[in-house]
């Protein structure tokens, strides 16, 4: 063993009977290093990893006060960590403290925490957040050595990963020789990762485990065919059922939270053998998930139906399949979920794929090479959100007085903000204390003072109260509870409350499995009952839908131009034929269009395969170019892979149609009032603490107090175009839901080649796109109409119009 | 197509205009209710949320070209004109003066409502409320009234349209009164389903919805 270890953790893993791995070893040996990233499969002691460091320091004599300091982006780790680290911290004979610090944690256990930290806590982004904002900030963390930072690759790649970075530049501000250690899961760019958690311009030691056996992953063999369009995957139902039957534990993935439930429901109705199974999402209640997961860990489960809400958290020794229904989408994270399955140490995972229809196909094949092949997707990381920064400053304000200078020196410690420009800062810094606004300033109620030493400080000090009720990056969209009607009626999860809002008395939906039929809304809460054996009316909630990543579009793009592709069923290779006879196939270098007529309208069916929400931001600003040609736009639909119109007049021109120049336009001016961006801009106004989400003593009573956000973006639009939030929200538009960037990526691969087939009928590609749901009308004139038609309707049918539209004199 | 809905009333012929004022051509009454003027300044003197503070001089901006479009001799405030007391004061030089500008030449009154209790800083008759011929002017509506018009709870109304809704503040009205919508920039709205709407109208009640242009739908009761 290595003479790095001490001996009591030497004498530990001798009585236990084990090996230290050699990553465990190398972070024992990094453990001077500034900061560290471990990258490890998982059930390869990654944990133990980046604890050893702590527990090597700990063996040594007793420390006083806060020692490590562990980071996870789920609760429920944080609990499991406390349970799994006391146990070789009590056998090597270490007088510690391990507590757990989360949003669940009781108000006495944390004051208590504050006033005597444990040596060791674990905690969330948003709890540290929280802590540093207190203005005994420094005697809480005073003596702090270390930070574990869990499932970096997942924090990464939100905001609360960025609000941890700063949270962490500001402790390292308060203790200089604190450590980093990040734990990742196998991650196409380590480079960036490191750079990420690292302290700069001090690099990060990156330590990778050996990547563990292939997994055993394939296609599940079904025996019908894949339908030609939808998520639902209903025909794999008796496959997958056989499949539970022959494992202990399966763990089928969906993307979507309302693809779980259908498929859930419909599996229950063809399960007759009653295997248990189990169904999770994030929109379930806490209650009910906690149940699911006990269930689990007792081993009373054969099968879990769940969505991302399982991509992270506890081990599951016991799942020795995982099988996920839809395309993937992204390659890392099908990775990660393969990993779920089998987590010891050296035994292949095994993973089976179910495309739900038949591009889904190409992109299952497609993604089975690419993990093969160990070829990983990730968009390169932009500059940290300036969003975060903004609440950032005013956590620090709650903290206590400080320099402008110092503050910004402290911010471009973190990897993402090291290139942010003193400027950009300022407008945050502005922002924050007067609005920020260009035409008049809320000078008598500025947020944030200069002292005459110079220093920024809150006005008023009771101002941090209301800071602190708001911290956090976590974009959840309003959602209302679910209930069974009447007194103590069971909570059964939770809906968007745009969800809500589209329904009616009498309509059913499905929500953890049940077909329930909606009574009414009652002091915000979504009263129902329950509907036996009813098909639900509704489908369940929008939620969110993730694009089919750049890498992977471009591998289904290649595998076309394969002469014959095959890893595909042999009925995929004769539609894509009849494809390449009728029509073309896409290509990488170029972009495909396809018009014909079709009952008497005509469509144009851009293939960018750039992903659903670039796509459907394509289809916005297309739809309104067809306008202003006076092709007469009446709705559009968008997929992963491409983008149909529907209009009255057919296109012939169709380099004038993409043309780079008219599509950028049209973001800077006509997308700007459109929904997507308002959606986009409330989330940035909520983090950057423009919008607060909890207010003490709140209660909606009167729901006329409140207006939406949609109104503050008009009126800055309409009044302050340049205002920093405005400048935020562009920035944002870039990803996300708007994706401008990976229209940009399509429009740069295809570098203005242009490949138009006027076709006389629909083609085998285009045929999907009339099956799929969520056909969007195009907005403007058109909706005005719809309304005025829809009014007047109402009217008639009313007789209201009779007596109305003659006014008695 | 119109700028509004004409209907009548105890015999009194109204226009609800799109813009969300209510227009008695015969006596040249404009009437407008909820401005909630100042009402940033009051969410940031409350709770430091500083909203962009562009709601006054919008409002006031709207409300200026409808008084240029009709040339009213009367204009009526129906309450809440001001977010608060203490938000008449907060209205800059140029907003007050767009505001006297619009109150020259003619009559000026301020209701009372529950957000703006006592007078304000500017000229204008404050009442309780107001009588005029048939109909009588008041913040929030009673049970029992009669050719009543009023303002307060800033009704809205949704309309489904394909698979989704489109809601806009609205007039609601039957023979026996006319809720006003709420006019101010900064404001929200109650959904026309709401119980006290539901009990206020009666059958047959009719919604009026503002906008570009107005369309006008049975009172959606939910």
């Amino acid at each position: 063993m290595s003479d790095a270890l001490p001996a009591a953790l030497t004498d530990w893993f001798t009585q236990k009977g084990w090996q230290p791995h050699a990553h465990q070893l190398q972070v024992i040996e990094a453990r001077g290093s500034s900061a560290c990233l471990v990258i490890a499969p998982t059930g390869c002691g990654k944990t133990l990893a980046g604890f050893l460091p702590s527990l090597a320091d700990l063996v040594q004599g007793p420390h006083a006060g806060l020692h490590t300091l562990y980071v996870s982006p789920l609760k429920a780790l944080a609990a499991d960590i406390k349970r799994n680290l006391r146990g070789p911290a009590e056998e090597m004979g270490l007088d510690i403290r391990i507590e757990d610090r989360t949003g669940d944690t009781s108000a006495t256990q944390k004051r208590r925490q504050r006033a005597d930290p444990p040596q060791i806590l674990l905690t969330t982004p948003e709890s540290l957040a929280l802590l540093t904002s207190y203005d005994d900030a420094e005697r809480i963390f005073s003596g702090l050595k270390r930070v574990v930072i869990d499932e970096v690759h997942a924090l990464s790649e939100t905001k609360r990963g960025d609000q941890l970075m700063l949270s962490l530049a500001a402790l390292q501000h308060i203790c200089p020789d604190m450590r980093r250690i990040g734990l990742s899961a196998t991650v196409q760019d380590p480079e960036e990762i490191a750079g990420f958690i690292a302290c700069h311009p001090t690099p990060c030691q990156i330590i990778q485990a050996p990547p563990g056996p292939l997994p055993d992953i394939a296609m599940l063999q079904i025996d019908a065919p894949a339908p030609w369009s939808g998520g639902g995957a209903g025909y794999a139902i008796p496959q997958v059922l056989r499949e539970v039957a022959q494992h202990n534990t399966v763990l089928i993935f969906h993307n979507t939270r309302a693809q779980a439930e259908i498929f859930f429901h419909k599996l229950w109705q063809l399960n007759e053998d009653n295997l248990p199974i189990a169904i999770h999402h994030g929109s379930l209640s806490r209650a009910q998930r906690e149940r699911v997961e006990a269930a689990m860990v007792a081993g009373a489960l054969r099968a879990i139906v769940c969505t991302g809400s399982l991509d992270l958290g506890l081990d599951w020794g016991n799942v020795d399949l995982v099988i996920q229904v839809g395309a993937p989408k992204n390659v890392k994270r099908l990775v990660q979920r393969i990993g779920r399955a089998n987590h010891r140490y050296n035994s292949p995972s095994k993973a089976r794929l179910v495309p739900a229809n038949r591009f889904e196909v190409v992109e299952c094949v497609a993604a089975l090479q690419a993990v093969r092949e160990h070829d990983l997707d990730g968009e390169p990381m932009g500059p940290g959100p300036r969003d975060v920064l903004c609440q950032h400053i005013l956590i620090a304000a709650c903290a206590g007085p400080f320099h402008a200078d110092d503050l910004y020196a402290q911010v471009m410690t973190a990897g993402r903000y090291a290139q942010l420009a003193r400027a950009d800062f300022e407008s945050c810094l502005e922002f924050c204390a007067t609005g920020g606004y260009a035409l008049k300033a809320y000078d008598r109620w500025r947020r944030l003072l200069q002292t005459a030493d110079g220093k920024w400080q809150l006005r008023d000090p009771r101002a941090a109260q209301r800071i602190r009720m708001n911290i956090g990056t976590i974009q959840d969209s309003d959602r209302l509870k679910v209930r069974m009607r009447g007194r103590g009626g069971r909570a059964l999860g939770e809906v968007e409350e745009a969800f809500a809002a589209t329904l009616v008395p009498g309509d059913s939906f499905l929500i953890g499995g049940h077909v329930v039929r909606y009574e009414g809304l009652r002091e915000l809460t979504v009263e129902v009952t329950k509907q036996r054996g009813k098909k639900p009316k509704i489908a369940t909630f929008s939620g969110t839908k993730f694009a089919t990543s750049t890498q992977l579009s471009q591998r289904i793009l290649k595998g076309f131009q394969q002469k014959n592709w095959m890893e595909l069923p042999a009925y995929m290779r004769d539609w894509i034929a009849l494809q390449r006879c009728v029509s073309l196939l896409p290509r990488v270098d170029s972009l495909l269009v396809e018009s014909f007529p079709h009952e008497e309208r005509f469509a144009t069916v851009v293939y960018g395969f750039a992903g659903r929400n670039a796509l459907q931001t394509l289809g916005l600003l297309l739809s309104k170019r067809m306008e202003e040609a006076g092709l007469a736009p009446l709705s559009f639909v968008a997929t992963d892979y491409a983008v149909m119109l529907l209009s009255l007049e057919p296109l012939r021109d169709a380099a004038g149609l993409l043309a780079p120049a008219g599509l950028r336009d049209g973001l800077e001016t006509w997308l700007a009032g459109n929904a997507v961006m308002k959606r986009s801009f409330r989330g940035c106004a909520v983090i950057a603490g423009l919008i607060e989400r909890n207010m003490p003593g709140q209660r909606k009573s009167g729901r006329q107090a409140t207006f939406s956000s949609d109104i503050l973006y008009d009126t800055l639009l309409k009044y302050d175009p340049e205002h920093v939030l405005m400048q935020i929200t562009r920035e944002e538009a870039r990803r996300g839901l708007v994706d401008f960037d990976r229209i940009e990526e399509m429009l740069r691969r295809s570098a203005g080649r242009l490949d138009h087939k006027e076709l006389d009928r629909l083609s085998p590609f285009a045929a999907p796109l009339f099956l799929e749901m969520g056909r969007v009308p195009v907005q403007g004139a058109a909706e005005e109409r719809l309304l005025a038609q829809e009014t007047a309707r109402l009217m008639e049918a009313s007789g209201l119009n009779k007596i109305v539209m003659a006014p008695l004199q | 197509m119109s700028d509004g809905h004409v209907f009548s009333l105890f015999g009194a012929e109204l226009t609800a205009r799109a813009s969300g004022v209510l227009w008695w051509a015969h006596r040249r009454v404009l009437c407008v209710s909820d401005l909630h003027l100042g009402k940033s300044d009051r969410m940031v003197r409350r709770s430091g949320v500083m909203a962009p503070p562009y709601d006054t001089a919008d409002t006031l901006f709207r409300l200026q070209n409808e008084i240029e479009a009709l040339a009213p001799q009367i204009v009526i405030c129906l309450g809440d004109s001001f977010d608060d007391l203490q938000a008449s004061d907060s209205l800059d030089t140029a907003e007050s003066a767009c505001l006297y500008r619009m109150q020259a030449g003619r009559q000026w009154i301020w209701i009372e409502g529950n957000h703006d209790p006592g007078p304000v800083e500017f000229s204008g008759a404050h009442l309780a409320e107001y009588s005029d011929g048939p109909l009588v002017f008041r913040h929030i509506a009673k049970a029992e009234a009669e050719a009543e018009i009023s303002g307060h709870y800033h009704p809205k109304a949704a309309v489904p349209v394909g698979r989704r809704h489109i809601t806009r503040p609205c007039f609601l009205y039957d023979q026996h009164r006319v809720i006003l919508p709420a006019f101010g920039t900064y404001t929200g709205g109650l959904r026309s389903d709401a119980t006290v709407l539901w009990d206020l109208m009666r059958p047959g009640a009719v919604a009026v919805l503002t906008g570009e242009t107005c369309n006008v739908l049975p009172m959606p009761r939910g």
